[in-house]
């Protein structure tokens, strides 16, 4: 991509101070406050309805607050929306490509919304399809491309207009292993040259790849921010024991050494810093099988942050 | 709540009229069709099958033929289909099955410009659809010129009302079955009941004030004009009331998206 004359070049690319957000008595986001540094790769993680997209929404100017502030490359977005908007690129979760176009054409139509001239469009949609590896079906009907193609498209879509902060709101969900490690391959290659990303997800995997800082968030309140690894250290630990229908005599031993752990029951999860001794005792005297030991993991946070009940 | 009392409307709304011009270039040898057969229909369907029975009629002071009366009622009903359904249905996939309207919104157009672009749009498609009547029916020597001329910005202005209340029902609709509903409350009594295929001096006298209600109407009216060569002063009542019409639903329409599509 040919460097855009005038990137953004102030410390933080967003300021959310106490952003609040209703839709009639529901309270959405319930005053949240973050920063996003510019060439930052920031993540919102959260259940079902914790209010992600929502905040997103708001950021991109979709949605209008119900009260704080909230300042996009230091312009108040309830002001100047539209030269904001014009440097933001946004992956929306729907697919929302344009199915009455062609692969091509919906990139040079979506460039006109952005009034780039004709001919710059032409250019930008064709390098963009090298991009995402669509250049031999830029003639194809949208309608045609699988799950994977179509999220590319709608990647590359985001990024015709050369955006200085790209807004992806679950980038990958519902696609095959192999189309998401080509989607994560290609918005690292865009971290490298310094573009602002701001996710949602619900994969702890690829909130720990790309995310350089995250938030997690549940009814609308921030639960905790910070650097991925430091939130497992922080909150889960080392590694993580789990065992499987555990017996009773295991469940008062794990009592016993005042470990931090959860009992679902028919499994019981145990946090600990432990290097391998406690668990060749747990194997040992307790279970031949059924118990492993990995190294935590973001997941492991979030749920123990936000609880493991369906939300619906 | 300032920002949304501003006037959010620019020339970018061509943008969005641009985009559906694209998609209609793909099949515009199918789009032209009906406009060029329809007229063709009922002037076979009313000058040959019906003109036994009708044979001339009176219409403000002279006989005229059936089929000379009713050439430029489809002219004027076409303006209306063509702008009703592109703004309902077609909008309506647009917006909720294509998500096409929330793409847009993350770009820097806003609500009222999108709107603004499918109203125009709308019109547009009553013009197109006039113009190729216009020739179909001139054809005939049923059409006056210079005068009929006056059809074309006619059928602009008749194309943004209808299509700004087509809009207004697409933003109060629950689902797209719904516009069963202003289709056969709205469209077709105006279909039949606008002067189109009789003069309204043949219902009761409260028909006919009611009938002036219709945009239809009034549509119908300037269309007979323009087509028999009579442009007068009064003309402008008629067009008034074309654009009171529009500029009561343009912003309404605009109000009903709003609440749909913003959250």
């Amino acid at each position: 991509m040919k460097g855009a004359p005038t990137h953004f070049s102030g410390p933080y690319i967003i300021e959310a101070e106490n952003v609040f957000k209703k839709f009639g008595d529901l309270v959405a986001v319930n005053g949240i406050s973050f920063q996003v540094a510019t060439g930052e790769c920031f993540g919102i993680l959260g259940p079902n309805g914790a209010g992600k997209t929502t905040t997103i929404r708001m950021v991109y100017g979709f949605s209008p607050m119900s009260g704080g502030r909230l300042k996009v490359f230091g312009l108040d977005i309830s002001r100047d929306w539209r030269r904001i908007k014009s440097r933001i690129g946004v992956c929306q979760q729907e697919n929302s490509v344009d199915p009455d176009l062609t692969v091509l054409q919906n990139l040079e139509v979506f460039a006109r919304y952005f009034d780039i001239p004709k001919k710059e469009a032409r250019e930008k949609a064709t390098e963009l399809l090298d991009f995402i590896a669509l250049g031999h079906r830029s003639n194809a009907p949208v309608t045609e491309l699988s799950g994977g193609m179509m999220r590319r498209l709608v990647l590359a879509r985001s990024l015709i207009n050369d955006p200085d902060l790209l807004v992806l709101d679950e980038p990958t969900t519902g696609l095959d292993p192999q189309s998401r490690h080509q989607l994560w391959a290609r918005l690292e290659e865009l971290r490298g040259r310094g573009i602002s990303i701001l996710l949602t997800t619900h994969y702890m995997e690829e909130a720990s790849r790309l995310c350089d800082r995250l938030i997690i968030i549940d009814h609308g309140l921030i639960l905790v921010e910070g650097r991925p690894g430091e939130l497992i250290q922080k909150h889960v630990g080392k590694n993580v024991i789990e065992i499987a229908q555990p017996a009773n005599e295991l469940r008062s031993f794990i009592q016993s050494r005042q470990l931090p752990y959860e009992d679902l029951g028919h499994r019981l999860i145990v946090y600990c810093e432990d290097r391998g001794e406690l668990y060749q005792r747990i194997t040992r005297d307790f279970c031949k099988e059924g118990c492993v030991m990995r190294s935590a993991t973001l997941e492991d946070v979030f749920l123990k942050l936000t609880g493991r009940e369906l939300r619906e | 709540m300032t920002e949304r009392l501003e006037v959010r409307i620019s020339g970018r709304f061509l943008r969005v009229w641009q985009r559906n011009l694209r998609v209609y270039r793909k099949s515009w040898k199918i789009s032209f069709i009906p406009p060029f057969l329809e007229p063709l229909f009922y002037l076979i369907a009313f000058g040959v099958g019906m003109s036994g029975l009708v044979g001339t009629l009176r219409y403000q002071g002279s006989d005229i033929s059936y089929v000379r009366f009713i050439a430029p009622a489809l002219i004027g009903m076409s303006i209306m289909y063509n702008s009703f359904f592109e703004t309902t249905y077609a909008s309506f996939v647009r917006m909720y099955y294509q998500k096409t309207f929330d793409a847009m919104l993350a770009t820097p157009l806003s609500l009222e410009e999108v709107i603004t672009g499918e109203i125009v749009w709308g019109a547009t498609k009553s013009l197109i659809a006039a113009a190729i009547m216009m020739v179909v029916i001139g054809s005939f020597g049923l059409i006056r010129f210079p005068e009929g001329l006056l059809l074309l910005p006619l059928a602009m202005l008749g194309g943004i009302a209808f299509a700004s209340v087509g809009m207004f029902f697409t933003g109060s609709v629950a689902n797209i079955e719904m516009f069963n509903l202003p289709v056969f409350l709205f469209v077709t009594p105006m279909f039949l009941f606008s002067g189109t295929f009789f003069p309204l001096e043949n219902l009761p006298l409260w028909a006919q004030q009611f009938a002036l209600v219709f945009p239809l109407t009034h549509l119908t009216n300037l269309a007979r004009a323009f087509s028999f060569g009579h442009v007068d002063l009064s003309q402008l009542w008629g067009v008034g009331y074309l654009l009171l019409f529009s500029l009561v639903f343009f912003p309404l329409a605009i109000l009903k998206m709003d609440r749909r599509l913003i959250k």
